[in-house]
């Protein structure tokens, strides 16, 4: 830890010159907005272009606001591309995974935090290994697992196998050590189940984390793109992602479709992070595990 | 049964030698065998995990290890090839060239990556700045959107002939940068684009410890009359060190796999000059049907990734004591 230790803790916070605090404030502050124009500007960039006639796409000098403001880019990748159709597909993949993943992790979570049994913390090892060696490891031969059990070219494929996730049951473990085991053991003394207690009384504790692992969750189903392409191959099951990836490697890009698909692909993750965000943002994952 | 009549025996005597102290561990250990009485409940609720984790994890890196000694192809049967596909990885320039551009976008990504989430992390902590609630919406996007997406975007900004970097540079009288056909400026984009999409999720990690630095730190080293800079070497660096490890490793792991940004932005071209690791795999195994020899190459990829994070842990194992 710090190699300064408080000699007096509880003193006072010290006021500073009230200038040098200025100039800090200053230059902090434009600092922090420059950063936000590198982060935000090729954002703002692509989403201008898309408003943009497809031959004002290329047309020098390049102007940054759209002359002719269109959104035929738009009505062109929903029509000619099945943009509609990929919509429902990744729904269906995102919110299922989603809501999966939530059921299971709170268990697993519940069980690591709550119970002491050797195997129960040696599969908590276990869950830890996955981080370890993700889907793309492994890759050819979870393609051929998925086969085998027949699920090859169907939605489910993409969801099965993303509901184990370590994070998700590490954040649930977090937050259930946190409650005290008191409450555990006067529900126990009152007579209450164990799988009871965990629905009536444990679950509801955990709302805020269920939030935060949903928006996690359907954050990396929305924008999964290797596994559902290994899995998919009939167009009509396609992903978004997937979907967009299409008209990239097409040989001739039409641009104008392109970035249309695009901004669509983005809104509902967008609109649902601004919904949700302060959730998002005090999401303490002391777990620091990464899907 | 004989164990807690035991423990209640021995109880009181080391109560009178130690005074309350003691009474702890016993109560703690009596808890703990209480807690172990349950076996059905803990069972159901890892029984879905459970199986997943044999379904989608030990099945297929057993059958993996099995088939990278065959020159399985994905149908047919599997014949037996011994080591060869490991001798024939070793021979195999391409999966050198995609290893070494591996190790350099990692190299590049991840020190890039971490200066940029803690440097906003900070700015998003600190009290001297303004307007946090719309920087914090910026600086999130790039997390939101996917990494095919992103690689659209940096493929419009980076455009050879019509991207707004190069029209930037011809105006100011520069000439166009070839982003596209030179193989090093397209990593380079590459890794622009990782950090950029990279930074949110870490600056994530870094704000939540941030706050979590006790403030009394700061105030003590004000009083001794520490400068900015001094404090934030001082107290916060020591103070978040176990974060930045994770942040650390997590990235490197990240970035060893990465696939659908590099395939978005270029295809790992000019050619096959950048393709990653994961991208060999997926040539290999999914376009040529090599399911064996990719089987091979996953393995070598797993090792790597291994070693990387037990070296990684050892460090910081004696970094802490």
């Amino acid at each position: 830890m710090a190699a300064t230790t408080a000699p007096s803790a509880v003193r006072r916070p010290v006021k500073q010159g009230m200038t040098g605090d200025l100039t800090k404030k200053f230059w902090a502050t434009a600092i922090m907005w420059l950063m936000v124009a590198v982060y935000g500007l090729p954002v703002l960039w692509f989403l201008l272009s898309s408003f943009k006639p497809a031959g004002e796409l290329f047309s020098y000098p390049l102007t940054f606001f759209p002359k002719h403001p269109t959104i035929k880019g738009y009505t062109q990748a929903w029509t000619s591309f099945d943009v509609a159709k990929y919509f429902v597909n990744t729904l269906i993949v995102a919110v299922s995974a989603t809501v999966l993943t939530i059921v299971a992790s709170a268990a697993c979570g519940y069980a690591l935090a709550k119970y002491n049994n050797w195997w129960v913390k040696a599969f908590a090892l276990c869950i830890l290994a996955t981080t370890m060696l993700p889907g793309e490891v492994i890759l050819a031969p979870l393609f051929l697992v998925v086969r085998d059990l027949h699920l090859y070219n169907s939605l489910s494929a993409v969801v099965v196998p993303a509901v184990i996730t370590a994070t998700g049951t590490f954040m649930f473990r977090q937050f259930f050590l946190t409650v005290p085991n008191d409450l555990l053991e006067a529900a126990r003394i009152d007579g209450s189940g164990e799988l009871s207690t965990l629905l009536r009384i444990m679950l509801p504790l955990s709302r805020p984390i269920m939030l935060t692992l949903a928006i996690f969750s359907f954050q990396w189903r929305w924008n999964d793109y290797i596994w559902p392409l290994v899995v998919l191959n009939d167009p009509g099951k396609y992903t978004l992602q997937i979907g967009v990836a299409t008209i990239v490697g097409a040989e001739n890009v039409n641009w104008s479709v392109l970035l249309g698909a695009s901004v669509l692909s983005m809104i509902p993750l967008v609109a649902l992070y601004l919904v949700f965000q302060k959730y998002v943002m005090n999401a303490d994952i002391n777990a620091g595990l990464k899907d | 049964m004989v164990d807690s009549i035991h423990a209640t025996a021995e109880a009181p005597s080391r109560a009178v030698r130690r005074g309350p102290e003691p009474a702890r561990p016993r109560l703690l250990r009596r808890r703990g065998r209480r807690l172990n009485r349950y076996t059905g409940a803990p069972l159901v609720l890892i029984s879905v995990n459970l199986l997943l984790f044999v379904t989608f994890f030990v099945w297929p890196a057993v059958t993996g290890l099995l088939y990278s000694f065959t020159s399985y192809t994905g149908v047919g049967d599997a014949p037996y090839v011994g080591l060869d596909n490991y001798q024939r990885l070793l021979n195999d320039k391409a999966f050198y060239s995609a290893l070494t551009r591996t190790v350099t976008f990692t190299a590049g990504v991840v020190p890039l990556t971490i200066v940029l989430s803690l440097g906003t992390a900070v700015l998003l902590v600190t009290d001297y700045t303004k307007g946090k609630s719309v920087a914090r919406i910026i600086f999130f996007l790039p997390w939101l959107i996917s990494p095919i997406i992103a690689g659209v975007i940096w493929r419009w900004m980076f455009g050879e002939n019509f991207g707004l970097v190069n029209f930037v540079i011809t105006s100011l009288g520069g000439k166009e940068v070839p982003w596209q056909s030179n193989a090093n400026l397209s990593l380079f984009v590459v890794i622009i684009a990782a950090a950029w999409g990279g930074t949110a999720f870490n600056m994530l990690l870094f704000v939540a410890a941030l706050k979590n630095v006790p403030t009394a730190y700061y105030e003590a080293a004000s009083l001794d009359g520490a400068g900015s800079w001094a404090k934030f070497r001082n107290i916060t660096l020591p103070a978040i060190a176990p974060t930045t490890f994770i942040v650390v490793l997590l990235s490197v792991l990240g970035s060893m796999k990465e696939y659908a940004l590099v395939q978005a932005i270029n295809a790992g071209g000019p050619g096959t000059a950048n393709n990653l690791i994961v991208q060999y795999i997926y040539t290999k195994g999914f376009q040529r049907a090599q399911i064996g020899y990719a089987s091979a190459a996953s393995f070598v990829l797993m090792l790597i990734l291994m070693v990387i994070a037990i070296v990684q842990l050892v460090i910081n194992r004696r970094r802490e004591s």
